[in-house]
C-alpha cells in the first residue's frame, strides 16, 4: 500500500474472521443444500487475498495453517484417505459410508463424505491462496520491496 | 482395487513426495523410485489378473452403471498400463545418473508421478469424460514439467505447447459435449450400444470426426504436429523420454479405443481420411528427421512419423489392425525412450546435441554404441527386432486389405528412418571427434546405462520371442472387436 488506510486496516481484521466463519459455514451446509467443500475454499481464499491486499503477503501467509503448499497436499491426502475405508468393508473405492454420533442432547451426522469435503476445501485453500499470495508478491517486488 | 492401482498408486506417491520436500533430494529419489516400482508390480498383478479374467472393472464409489465413472481394464490398457510403469522405472532410475538429467526441484518428482498418474488412469478409464480430465491433467503436469527448468527457452516451448494444446483440449471438451448431448451418455460401454441407435446416425460422425480430431491433435498427427519439436528438444534427457515416449501414445490409444470400439461403427470415410492423415504423418516426420542435426530434435520428428503407423493399424479398422497398432505401440514406447536416454548419455559423453558438433563415440564408448544400434535398427524395422514385427504385422494387414499405397508407403518411410538413423550414427558414433579432444570420462553414468539396458532387454525379447506378445495383442484386439464385452 502507498499510504496507510486506517479504516481499510481496521476492518479487515475482522472481516478476516467473519470470512473463515463463513468459509466453515459453506463447507459444512453444502451436505445437505447448495454449498461444499470447492466453494467453501473459494471463501476461504477470498478472506487470505484480502488480507494480503492491506498488510501484505508475508503476513497474510502466515494466516494459513502450514503454509498454501502443505495445506493443499494435505487438503489431496484427506480426499485420497477419505475413499478408503470403503474397501476395508469390500465396497467399492470412494463409495461413502455415513454413520451418527450419539452426543445425548443431539446427534452428530458424520461420513466419509465430509473428510472428503473437507479435503477438497483444504486442496482449493492453499492451492489457490499460494497463486494469490506469488502474484501480490510479484506486483510487491515490481512497486520496489515488499512492506 | 488393481483397476486403482495406475491411478492411486502414482498419486500417493505424488503427494508423499511433496510432504518430504525438505528431506535431502537421496530421499525423495529414493522414495520416487520406490514409487514407480510399487506401480510396475502392480501392472503387472493387473496383467495377470485380465489375462485370467478378460476384463477387470469397478464403478467408483459404488453408484449403478452406467451413470458412475467406471474404470476398466482389458488386455489392451492392462499393456500400456505395464509400459508405462516399467518406462517409469526406467526413467526414474536414469534420473539417479549425470546424464543430462533434470534439475532435483522439490516440484521434479510429484510433476513425474502426477504425469504417470494421468497416463495410467487414462489407459483404465472407461468414461468418456473422464478420459477428458486425464488429458487435462497430463497437459497440466507436462507444462510444470517443462518450465521446470526457467530457463528462456523453456518458457517459449511451454508457451508453444500450451496453445496448441489447449486449443485440442478444447475440441476435445466441444466433441465429449456434443456426443452427450446427442446419447446421453459417456460410459464406453453405453456409448457403444447408443450410437447402433438409427435417428442418430446422420450427427454422430460428425461428432466422432470431431472427436478425433481433437485426439489427432494430442497425438501430434498431420498437419497438427508442430508443437511437438518446438517445445520437446528443450527437457532434460529422463523428462523427455518420458513425455516423449508415452504422451503421443495416449492420444493413439484413445483413438484405437474410440475408433476400434466404442464408436467401431463409424462411417468408412472416416477410417479412409484417418488413413490419409496417418501417411502425411509418417512422411511428414520422416522428412523433418532428415533435414535437422539436433538429435534431440532428429529424435521428436521420429516420433510424429511413429505414430503415423500407429494410426494406420487404426484406420485399417479390423482386428489385425488393432493387434499391430497395439505391437506397434509397445516396440515404440521402449524404443523411443531408450533412444532419448541414449541422447541424454551423448549429450553428457561428447558435449553437444548438434551431431555437426560431436563424434568419436564409437572408439570411445562401443557399448553405448551398440545399445543405441539396437534401439535405431529396432525404431527403422530390421529384422529381427522389435520394430520388424511391428511393421509386418502393419503391412501384412494391409496388403492383405489390397491398400497398396498404405503398406507401400510404410515400407517406404522406413528408408527415411534409416537414413536419419545412419546420419546419427555416422556423425555422432563413427566419425572423429572434431575439435579432436575425444571423449572426456565422466562418472556416475551408471544408472544411466542400467535405464538403457533395461529398455533395450525388452526391445530384444519383443524381436527375439515375439510370439507371445503377437498372441496377446491379437487377444486383445478381438476383444476389442467384440465391443469389449468379457466372452
Amino acid at each position: 500500500m502507498t499510504g496507510r488506510a486506517l479504516l481499510l486496516e481496521r476492518t479487515t481484521g475482522p472481516l478476516y474472521g467473519l470470512l473463515l466463519a463463513a468459509a466453515v459455514w459453506i463447507l459444512l451446509r453444502g451436505h445437505n443444500a447448495p454449498g461444499g467443500g470447492f466453494i467453501g475454499g473459494l471463501v476461504a481464499v477470498a478472506g487470505t487475498a484480502a488480507y494480503a491486499m492491506v498488510f501484505g503477503a508475508t503476513p497474510a501467509q502466515r494466516r494459513v495453517p502450514l503454509g498454501p503448499i502443505p495445506l493443499a497436499l494435505l487438503g489431496a491426502a484427506l480426499a485420497l484417505l477419505s475413499g478408503l475405508p470403503a474397501l476395508a468393508l469390500g465396497r467399492p473405492y470412494l463409495t461413502h459410508l455415513w454413520w451418527n454420533l450419539p452426543l445425548g442432547f443431539a446427534e452428530l451426522p458424520l461420513s466419509t463424505v465430509l473428510l472428503f469435503d473437507i479435503g477438497v476445501f483444504l486442496a482449493v485453500w492453499g492451492t489457490l491462496a499460494g497463486y494469490v499470495l506469488a502474484l501480490l508478491r510479484g506486483g510487491e517486488m515490481d512497486r520496489g520491496g515488499a512492506p | 482395487m488393481l483397476v486403482l492401482s495406475p491411478l492411486l498408486v502414482p498419486l500417493a506417491t505424488a503427494l508423499l513426495i511433496a510432504l518430504l520436500h525438505r528431506q535431502p533430494v537421496r530421499v525423495r529419489r529414493t522414495v520416487s523410485l520406490a514409487g514407480a516400482l510399487l506401480l510396475a508390480f502392480c501392472a503387472g498383478a493387473l496383467l495377470i489378473a485380465v489375462e485370467q479374467t478378460g476384463r477387470l472393472s469397478l464403478a467408483v464409489g459404488g453408484w449403478p452403471l452406467p451413470y458412475a465413472i467406471e474404470l476398466a481394464a482389458d488386455r489392451l490398457s492392462a499393456a500400456l498400463v505395464f509400459i508405462t510403469a516399467v518406462l517409469g522405472v526406467a526413467v526414474l532410475l536414469y534420473q539417479t545418473s549425470r546424464a543430462d538429467s533434470a534439475p532435483e526441484t522439490p516440484t521434479l518428482h510429484p510433476l513425474l508421478h502426477g504425469l504417470l498418474a494421468a497416463v495410467g488412469a487414462a489407459f483404465v478409464t472407461a468414461d468418456l469424460f473422464n478420459l477428458y480430465v486425464w488429458f487435462e491433467l497430463m497437459l497440466i503436469a507436462v507444462l510444470g514439467l517443462l518450465v521446470h527448468g526457467g530457463e528462456p527457452r523453456q518458457l517459449q516451448a511451454a508457451f508453444a505447447y500450451l496453445a496448441l494444446n489447449l486449443v485440442g483440449t478444447l475440441l476435445l471438451l466441444i466433441a465429449v459435449a456434443l456426443l452427450y448431448g446427442a446419447t446421453g451418455h459417456l460410459n464406453f460401454s453405453a456409448l457403444h450400444q447408443a450410437a447402433q441407435r438409427p435417428e442418430l446416425a446422420a450427427v454422430l460422425p460428425v461428432y466422432v470426426a470431431l472427436l478425433g480430431l481433437a485426439l489427432l491433435l494430442k497425438a501430434g498427427a498431420f498437419p497438427l504436429f508442430f508443437w511437438l519439436p518446438a517445445s520437446y528438444h528443450t527437457l532434460p534427457a529422463p523428462v523427455l523420454a518420458l513425455i516423449g515416449g508415452l504422451l503421443t501414445k495416449v492420444g493413439v490409444y484413445a483413438l484405437l479405443r474410440l475408433l476400434g470400439e466404442v464408436f467401431s461403427a463409424a462411417p468408412a470415410v472416416l477410417y479412409e481420411a484417418l488413413g490419409g492423415i496417418a501417411l502425411l504423418t509418417m512422411v511428414a516426420g520422416g522428412l523433418g528427421a532428415v533435414y535437422h542435426w539436433d538429435l534431440r530434435r532428429i529424435l521428436a520428428f521420429h516420433i510424429v512419423s511413429q505414430i503415423g503407423y500407429l494410426l494406420l493399424g487404426i484406420a485399417l479398422a479390423s482386428p489385425a489392425g488393432a493387434a499391430a497398432t497395439l505391437f506397434f505401440t509397445l516396440h515404440n514406447i521402449a524404443a523411443k525412450a531408450s533412444l532419448f536416454l541414449i541422447a541424454g548419455l551423448i549429450w553428457a559423453l561428447a558435449g553437444h546435441h548438434d551431431l555437426r558438433r560431436i563424434g568419436g563415440l564409437y572408439a570411445a564408448r562401443p557399448g553405448l554404441a551398440l545399445l543405441f544400434l539396437i534401439a535405431a535398427l529396432a525404431l527403422v524395422g530390421v529384422p529381427p527386432l522389435s520394430g520388424f514385427w511391428g511393421k509386418y504385422l502393419l503391412v501384412r494387414e494391409s496388403f492383405a486389405q489390397e491398400r497398396w499405397l498404405w503398406g507401400g508407403a510404410a515400407l517406404a518411410v522406413g528408408l527415411l528412418t534409416l537414413y536419419s538413423m545412419l546420419k546419427i550414427g555416422l556423425e555422432a558414433f563413427w566419425k572423429p571427434h572434431p575439435t579432436g579432444d575425444g571423449i572426456a570420462p565422466v562418472a556416475g553414468l551408471g544408472p544411466a546405462y542400467g535405464a538403457v539396458i533395461l529398455l533395450t532387454a525388452l526391445i530384444l525379447v519383443m524381436g527375439l520371442w515375439p510370439e507371445p506378445f503377437i498372441h496377446y495383442a491379437e487377444a486383445a484386439a478381438a476383444s476389442l472387436a467384440r465391443g469389449g464385452s468379457t466372452p
